[in-house]
């Protein structure tokens, strides 16, 4: 299909939208009526015709809005972008990547002509037509993973790989959910894990570590984490926190269904070949709740899965002193029937609300 | 004088060990205030003989014991910012089985072992031991400017004014732990400071 983009905010006035194809490929992160944390990877070999797991790199109505709120980002803090200097290299393996897979994947839209290093970019949606030499940073008018990432939605943080580890040593991070690239690049992958509650107990770094370092390349894996946010907010950076907190508190009964989003992240592993980096894409996707509730089996089971998550998961994710008032609106949604396995809304299956 | 026992905590927060004399061809030692008292336990002549010791007081009156210990390069600096530009030209000459000490308090060694770091010393390679002042130095998340002796929490950054708390989370790179805002979702309100360890 082709995709019409939408002329959106995600910040101030929060104009974002969710279509009904939107709402109907939502990533929901709950195969089942209870959440802890997993190592939940499986292979990122494409999905169902039109989901978000079809594509290599996902693109989405959102798409041209997202990458206006990025380029707002970046005028306000550059930090935001950052690359440590061995990572150059790495930088143009994810180039390469995201050009191949977008110009194969969605032919209408991107088209990468390449003959030798001369190589032209073709961005359509963003109005991009560029001509440059292949590992010649001179010829771009950013770093490479700066200029390919700010084409491409969801976060990137590019890992070196050294010493059996892996090391957060470049990214671009302006989605992220309350982390900070600047506070945490160079760190290991421990380290920058390291405020996580209950994972590192339950060994579940350990495990996610030793699956990532043998992620091998053209075998790509996925995972999906999730947290809420409070209005369609992108940026919900430590760097601002003390700007957009405040907005936690204007939860209400009357608003919630409207300003409450559960935020989705799929989380995606790419081996890269020249560099041996890994490259991990944070795509982040957000929907209402009052959306999210016109699929019958999501709305009995995100009131389950909000009703019963740990203090500890609630308070890391943010959301305790709102949980409340979560369960309050979501119970309404929940008539008791049991649910289907997995996160797929099975609309013609599941019964409507029987309430 | 007895070490402070740091509470177990989260993995980013650094572990300090114990100095020991390592054979080298050569031995930097990096130490603030009671951080002398770390290397006065460790020295011996042989190894002095070939040791580069820089002290920054913070005014403490160690610096003549350390003066008699002989090492073959002795200074004592003010503060850190005055005895940084020495210790990056002293790391710069460095070669290959240079030894590296750090002793004292926690903003001196992380800020002494990036340098190091940068110079191309494995983290792994660098021996620290913490001593006296437990105060930290802190990095505002929110205008990333560094409070240094940071003893309570919460505290209120010192460039842009923010109520932060203190968290355990620690980057080697700036050498510092993060502060983020205590009171965003609720302005004005904030606890009552006490000491980090209470």
């Amino acid at each position: 299909m082709t995709i019409q983009f939408n002329d959106e905010t995600f910040r101030d006035d929060y104009t974002f939208r969710n279509s009904d194809w939107a709402i109907k490929r939502f990533p929901f992160p709950f195969h089942e009526d209870s959440y802890m944390y997993s190592v939940n990877m499986e292979q990122h070999k494409g999905g169902p015709a039109g989901s978000v797991y079809e594509k290599r790199f996902d693109v989405d109505e959102h798409y041209v809005s997202e990458m206006r709120d990025r380029a707002k980002v970046l005028d306000e803090d550059p930090l935001r972008c950052q690359s440590l200097p061995h990572m150059t290299l790495a930088g143009w393996d994810l180039l390469e990547l995201i050009m191949e897979s977008k110009s194969e994947d969605y032919p209408d839209l991107f088209e990468l002509h390449r003959d030798g290093n001369k190589w032209r970019w073709i961005n359509k949606p963003l109005g991009i037509d560029d001509t440059f030499t292949f590992l010649d940073e001179s010829t771009l008018p950013y770093g490479p993973m700066e200029y390919i990432t700010r084409q491409a939605q969801g976060d990137y943080a590019v890992l070196d790989q050294r010493d059996d580890m892996l090391w957060m040593d470049a990214g671009m991070i302006t989605t992220q959910a309350d982390w900070s690239l600047d506070f945490d690049i160079g760190m290991n992958f421990f380290e920058w894990h390291a405020p996580v509650p209950l994972a590192h107990e339950k060994g579940i770094f350990i495990r996610a570590l030793k699956f990532l370092l043998n992620v091998q390349q053209g075998a790509p894996a996925r995972r999906l984490n999730w947290t809420m946010t409070v209005n369609p907010l992108l940026d919900t950076s430590p760097e601002h926190y003390h700007k957009w907190g405040i907005q936690k508190t204007e939860l209400t009964a009357e608003n919630i269904g409207q300003k409450q989003h559960l935020r989705v992240e799929l989380q995606t592993f790419f081996r890269l070949p020249r560099s041996n980096a890994l490259v991990f894409p944070i795509r982040c996707y957000l929907c209402s709740f009052q959306d999210l509730m016109t699929m019958p089996k999501w709305g009995r089971r995100l009131h389950r899965v909000i009703r019963d998550l740990p203090v500890e998961l609630a308070t890391y994710k943010g959301f305790i002193d709102n949980r409340p008032l979560m369960i309050d609106y979501l119970s309404q949604f929940d008539d008791g029937l049991p649910t289907s396995p997995g996160i797929w809304p099975d609309r013609e299956t599941e019964p409507p609300l029987q309430k | 004088m007895s070490k402070f026992e740091f509470p177990p905590s989260i993995p980013s927060r650094p572990v300090w060990g114990t100095l020991e004399a390592r054979s080298g061809k050569s031995h930097l030692m990096i130490a603030d205030a009671e951080g002398a008292e770390a290397i006065l336990d460790v020295a011996t002549p042989e190894m002095m003989a070939n040791t580069h010791i820089i002290f920054i007081s913070n005014g403490t009156d160690y610096a003549d014991k350390l003066r008699t210990l002989n090492p073959a390069q002795f200074y004592e600096g003010p503060s850190y910012p005055a005895s940084v530009q020495r210790i990056q030209r002293v790391l710069s000459a460095a070669h290959m089985g240079l030894q590296v000490y750090l002793a004292g308090t926690e903003s001196l060694m992380g800020q002494a072992m990036n340098e190091a770091v940068n110079a191309g010393i494995p983290h792994t390679a660098i021996q620290t031991e913490h001593r006296g002042s437990t105060a930290r130095r802190m990095q505002c998340v929110h205008c990333k400017g560094m409070t240094e002796n940071v003893e309570m929490d919460p505290f209120v950054c010192s460039h842009c004014g923010l109520n932060l708390f203190v968290r355990d989370h620690y980057s080697r790179r700036h050498a510092a732990y993060q502060g983020v805002c205590i009171d965003a979702e609720d302005p004005g309100n904030v606890p009552e400071p006490k000491g980090i360890y209470e």
